[in-house]
């Protein structure tokens, strides 16, 4: 069983459009969509949902008035000013849990809260995890390991033999979070100096936490001038850029008709995609 | 007046509409880059950046001669950073939050706080801007206190311009937060739809007024177009698609200084803004 993480450091470079035409061309895989703060996958594959769990990422202290003496204490040693007033303000409270311990008159309690939705889904390219954040809520990073880890869970169940995982944009808690344990990330990226500077900080990442990466240089021939440095930087650093996708309006049309590309068009991004499936296949 | 430009979706044209929107302005701006995993408001603005600040957190290191290894840490870490294992005190540090419960906690006062630089700030000049931005360290998973520390540098007396990091987790909120304005930035396909209405579900939680920037307005569909005249949505400005101005971000350049006509747009877009602003005030009252 192999894993591979889509990410890009740079949002809307193409990940998701990507990941769905692979979700096509892949045998006997399970997918995930880890950009659970802003999924998209579901809208190019259509789940059916099969099964649904309530998630309880995190906890809110919560402050007893009628045992409160407004002593202070925990409005001290909060480390993120979540308490003003005598009051927790929820949106910043990290559900740390130090105010609860340390309150002198047992007058703060910690209230798990369901922090998000995961999903167990069918999809006519196989199944998908995926999920759904809570409104304005945080600990991101919990909810992708527990869909990349069910999806896992699925794989093993099943003897699928890839794990295809639709990352989020940045390098922070949920892009580590979804690279955890991948055998090959696939860094999508455009050549634009945005996205030349937020591909080396995201491949950055990846050296980090030790893990291989290739790159896919999407509308590539926006700037070529910029792509040519992507590509000698690339093999300067011993890394393989498995594609070059030329800008194609397609991309949005296939969109729009909730389709991946390689299923609505025949051009040359859509040989593009499987030439670099194929590589991709090759490195796994 | 602080504005802040946040999306949803990445990549539909925050940084583009922030810098350009500031840049129109010129006077009076002080332009804070928030997106701190992956900033490139520089790019566009080329500041000449004379302050570093260095952004610290803390953990929590062993003390072993006074460690009696009870595990007290361990089971209260909500985030499972400490583990206690046969007479071992084991530290995942991307796990940690710095939030000070291992160290207070400990009844053997076996723990010691030390610090870890997560990433900086750094502070100059663009034309007339006052430009602030902040930069994760790479490998470091948690952005929210950087975007803090950036935060923590706004001048009141500024037209404040905050480019937010995409998406509608901790670092959009965070990014957002206590803005008197939020320039929605979208374009017209079903994942930028989507993504909007998530966005937009994160700012009436927190009571921000809002409006929308169509980007690529003349492709895709019109389900954006019609959600918002359904709901009374202000469209602020719509920007077509254009390889020109594709091909000119991509070079790092800003249109309004490429286009005249695009500066008077901007500086519209800003008027419209500042006519919503007052009328939600208003309304207040």
């Amino acid at each position: 069983m192999k894993t591979l993480t889509v990410i890009s450091g740079k949002g809307g470079t193409g990940k998701t459009s990507i990941v769905a035409s692979f979700a096509y061309l892949a045998d006997n895989k399970v997918l995930a969509d880890c950009d659970v703060d802003a999924a998209d996958l579901h809208l190019l594959l259509h789940p059916e949902v099969k099964k649904s769990y309530n998630f309880k990422g995190g906890k809110t202290a919560v402050i007893n008035k009628d045992k409160c003496t407004q002593c202070g204490k925990c409005e001290k040693v909060c480390q993120f000013e979540a308490i003003k007033n005598f009051e927790v303000d929820s949106l910043s409270c990290e559900g740390c849990s130090l105010c609860m311990h340390i309150c002198p008159a047992d007058a703060i309690k910690m209230e798990e809260k369901i922090t998000g939705w995961v999903y167990i889904s069918h999809t006519k390219y196989g199944p998908l995890v995926h999920a759904k954040l809570g409104i304005a809520e945080g600990n991101s990073g919990k909810l992708v390991t527990r869909v990349r880890t069910l999806a896992e869970e699925i794989a093993r169940e099943k003897g699928a033999e890839i794990i295809l995982i639709d990352g989020s944009p940045g390098i922070g808690c949920p892009v580590i979070a979804s690279l955890t344990g991948a055998d090959l990330a696939l860094i999508v990226t455009e050549p634009t100096l945005s996205g030349i500077s937020d591909l080396e900080r995201v491949g950055g990442v990846c050296d980090h936490f030790g893990i291989r990466w290739v790159v896919c240089i999407n509308k590539f021939d926006i700037n070529r001038e910029n792509t040519e440095k992507i590509e000698k930087e690339c093999e300067r650093r011993n890394i393989k850029v498995v594609g070059k996708i030329p800008f194609d309006i397609n991309f949005i049309h296939a969109l729009v008709k909730g389709l991946p590309l390689i299923e609505y068009s025949s051009n040359e991004s859509k040989s593009q995609i499987e030439n670099m499936w194929q590589e991709i296949l090759n490195l796994l | 007046m602080t504005i802040s430009v946040a999306s949803g979706k990445g990549g539909t044209g925050k940084t583009t509409v922030a810098t350009n929107l500031a840049l129109a302005l010129n006077d009076n701006v002080q332009f804070l880059d928030c997106d701190v995993e992956a900033p490139n408001a520089f790019i566009f603005l080329r500041p000449t950046l004379n302050d570093v600040k260095p952004v610290y957190s803390f953990f929590p290191q062993v003390v072993e001669e006074k460690c009696n290894f009870c595990g007290l840490c361990s089971k209260i870490c909500e985030w499972n950073a400490i583990a206690v294992v046969n007479k071992k005190w084991l530290f995942f540090s991307q796990l940690c939050h710095s939030c000070s419960a291992c160290w207070q906690l400990c009844p053997e006062k076996a723990l010691k706080k030390e610090k870890k630089l997560k990433g900086v700030v750094e502070k100059g000049k663009a034309f007339g801007i006052d430009f602030v931005q902040g930069k994760l360290t790479v490998g470091e998973a948690v952005s929210p206190p950087i975007i803090k520390a950036v935060k923590k540098e706004i001048n009141k007396e500024k037209i404040v311009i905050i480019d937010v990091a995409p998406g509608t987790g901790c670092p959009m909120v965070e990014g957002v937060k206590e803005s008197d304005f939020c320039i929605l930035v979208t374009e017209p396909t079903p994942f930028g739809f989507n993504d909007l209405i998530l966005a937009i579900g994160v700012l009436k939680e927190l009571t921000i007024p809002f409006g929308v920037v169509i980007n690529r307005s003349d492709i895709g569909d019109d389900k954006v177009e019609d959600f918002c005249r359904k709901n009374n949505i202000p469209v602020l400005l719509r920007l077509p698609f254009d390889r020109k101005i594709a091909r000119a971000y991509s070079e790092g350049k800003a249109i309004v200084k490429e286009d005249k006509s695009w500066k008077e747009k901007f500086i519209e877009l800003f008027e419209k803004i500042k006519e919503e602003y007052q009328n939600t005030e208003r309304a207040k009252v």
